[in-house]
């Protein structure tokens, strides 16, 4: 019964702002909520907030996580964050991963980030959270 | 004492051993892990005796350090003559911060200077770029000209201090910047040495920092090999990585296999343009990973230094022994650093860094503490420093040549890595050699098959990292740390240098030599050095450069797989 009620999965968009080239963090989380059952859209390294956001508005998803590893995840999560504002897409649960330090990491949240994980995160942490607040969104 | 028997200590008594005496011991307590391994998932037995290294010939596998196929050391001597070159990579706002930095290194004891290089730097972007104006000076020095490769290097001596660059798909100018910072202060090219990091292939596999598609990138790495030959005979060009491939995720075997099928690939791509191997090969170095499975390490690098060997003399017909002989820098494992409980990075990188010496390392850099948020503060860097100090005059780990050559397990797992790479660049060698497998794919799925399968490993707690998930505090906390921070007004200073040097350089022989270069660009076995080299000396930038071949060659657009 309940698999015949089930919601559609939670889309996400992983995405790489900027220059940084250093993905394995990405592509390890993709593929964990994959297999948690998401339907996961990473964009590839390389990508400016303007696409990164054209991707989120255009697979219309519900989480956009964003990983940073250059020293630049001020600027570019803060561009996003006001983007998505002005975008009315701030329902969408926006997060941020990789090499950020603590100072920063309460200052994006102030910014609207949702949630941040950095270096050492389980990916069952990262699911949970989503599926978690995702449910609450819904609810 | 006269009635002990002479035993014979064969495969036959181990596993009578095993059987007796040890599976008494399991009985009292059990294995600790139910199938020991490796960290790269080589399996590893209880115990290794002489019946493990049975088909290993110590004459023609094992030899004498200095001396073929070097398994002990490139050199006879090793650290009992010359230590290792203490060099950190260092890298951050303008030239002149970098500058400071590495004048700071070299008065705490650092023998040898490395360069990061901004990302704008190695995507072959100029700082005033619209969108990637933002991350000037943030990971890396930003160098725009070699007004600003000038200024990188004011004050230190070139003709003594060897210098490595950082930089992969723009290696072409900035290796010909150096030449020309050298040759505009008097400083002949013979006198240079270092290294530019140089080898694209890992970019496509591991890093992603490239700009042009595989083959006319292979290309402009061979022109950099002829050139670096002619120009700067003491300089290494090529430093073949695997650092980034195993940071990336792989094994050790894999590591060691795709780096060495990468430097098998330039040097063939040399010789299709009828370039003796030998006249490149002496000058060929070698960038390794040290991790955290120190005996692992130790193995890798012997068995790295093996295989080189035997496929320069082997497989390429090489006569020169200096063509056979992998000198290798080595650098402790950024991804094994922890965000959580920092100082115990100190312990971390200290062990992988006496594996790096056990090894027999060139050359080395230590990780610093705080590496795992940023790049390092001045604290942190001379503990780096200081750790490596410390191995060298304090442990005893420098005074004996390959103290762990004839160590059963060592032995043996040199084999098993050398066997194992060497069947993995087999199969690359069937699928059309290195430059298929990043264009299909294959090698970058692999790694990120490996890396998938750590993770796996460490969140259901097969692979324990301490502080992280065992042995973590309450608080999860950084442990207050103070971080570098980057000075703000980095990308405005670069921007105005930048019009600056655009404003008084002659824009007609910037013209003329971008012309020039755009015009023998596409002819792939024409060496188009001497046409970089003039178009730096007028003081176009990394991004005219790279534009240029950019219209010519277009672009490589990598995979988004997962």
């Amino acid at each position: 019964m309940s698999e015949l009620m089930s919601t559609p999965p939670i889309k996400v968009v992983v995405a790489k702002p900027g220059l940084d080239g250093h993905d394995r963090g990405a592509k390890v989380v993709a593929r964990a909520l994959r297999d948690a059952g998401m339907e996961v859209i990473y964009t590839g390294i390389f990508q400016t907030p303007e696409s990164i956001l054209r991707a989120v508005i255009q697979e219309d998803a519900a989480v956009l996580g964003l990983s940073s590893l250059s020293g630049a995840h001020m600027e570019y999560a803060i561009d996003l964050c006001r983007m998505l504002r002005e975008n009315d897409r701030e329902d969408v649960l926006f997060l941020v991963g990789g090499t950020i330090p603590e100072a920063d990491a309460e200052r994006l949240k102030e910014h609207g980030v949702d949630e941040v994980f950095g270096p050492g995160s389980r990916t069952g942490d990262i699911i949970a959270y989503i599926e978690q607040e995702v449910r609450a969104a819904a609810a | 004492m006269d009635d002990v028997k002479q035993e014979v200590l064969d495969a036959e008594r181990v596993q009578r051993w095993r059987e007796e005496r040890l599976a008494r011991d399991y009985e009292r307590v059990p294995p600790r892990r139910e199938q020991p391994a490796t960290l790269s998932g080589i399996p590893i037995a209880d115990v290794y005796t002489p019946a493990d290294v049975e088909g290993i010939d110590p004459a023609r596998d094992i030899g004498l350090p200095g001396e073929y196929p070097y398994a002990r050391g490139p050199h006879a001597s090793m650290y009992r003559g010359r230590p290792w070159t203490i060099r950190q990579v260092a890298g951050f706002g303008q030239a002149e911060d970098t500058n400071g930095r590495f004048k700071y290194l070299l008065a705490h004891g650092e023998t040898g200077l490395s360069t990061d290089f901004d990302l704008p730097t190695l995507l072959g972007y100029d700082s005033d770029h619209e969108i990637y104006r933002r991350e000037i000076g943030k990971i890396g020095v930003a160098v725009d000209t070699v007004v600003d490769m000038h200024a990188l290097f004011d004050g230190i001596p070139l003709e003594d201090v060897s210098t490595s660059l950082t930089i992969n798909a723009p290696a072409a100018v900035l290796l010909a910047m150096y030449r020309v910072v050298a040759d505009e202060r008097g400083i002949a090219g013979s006198r240079l040495t270092g290294t530019t990091q140089n080898d694209i292939l890992k970019e496509y596999t591991a890093q992603n920092e490239f700009i042009f598609p595989p083959v006319p990138s292979v290309e402009l790495v061979v022109d950099t090999m002829e050139y670096g030959a002619e120009v700067m005979p003491r300089f290494n060009p090529l430093n073949a990585c695997g650092y980034h491939i195993r940071d990336a995720g792989s094994t050790a075997v894999q590591e060691v296999a795709f780096t060495i099928a990468a430097g098998l690939c330039y040097l063939e791509a040399a010789r299709e343009r009828g370039i003796d191997p030998d006249r490149l090969a002496p000058r060929v170095s070698f960038f390794w990973n040290v991790h955290n499975d120190f005996l692992e390490e130790v193995s890798k690098l012997r068995a790295a230094r093996r295989l080189w060997a035997r496929m320069m003399r082997e497989r390429l017909r090489c006569s020169d022994p200096r063509s056979w002989l992998m000198r290798a820098h080595c650098q402790t494992s950024g991804v094994s650093l922890t965000a959580q409980q920092p100082i115990n990075n100190v312990a971390r990188t200290a062990i992988q860094a006496l594996a790096a010496v056990f090894g027999g390392t060139q050359s080395l850099h230590t990780n610093s503490l705080d590496e795992a948020f940023a790049i390092p503060s001045e604290a942190a860097i001379k503990i780096a420093v200081r750790t490596q100090q410390i191995i060298l005059h304090e442990s005893g780990a420098a005074d004996v040549v390959d103290p762990l050559g004839g160590s059963y397990y060592v032995e043996s797992l040199t084999s098993r890595i050398e066997e194992e790479a060497a069947g993995l660049i087999a199969r690359i060698d069937d699928m059309g050699g290195m430059i298929a497998a990043v264009e299909s794919g294959y090698a970058n799925q692999l790694i990120a098959d490996s890396a998938w399968e750590q993770q796996v490993a460490f969140e259901r707690n097969e692979r324990i990292t301490v502080g992280v998930n065992e042995f973590a505090d309450d608080d999860n906390s950084t442990g207050g740390i103070e971080l570098f921070q980057n000075d703000p007004g980095v990308a405005e200073r670069q921007l105005a240098r930048l019009a600056d040097v655009k404003r008084s350089r002659e824009e007609r022989r910037v013209a003329d030599a971008l012309r020039a270069l755009e015009a023998v660009a596409g002819d792939l076995h024409t060496n188009r050095m001497p046409l970089i080299e003039e178009a730096v000396r007028a003081r176009a930038t990394v991004g005219e450069i790279c534009d240029v071949l950019r219209s010519v060659w277009g672009t490589y657009q990598p995979s988004t797989a997962f």
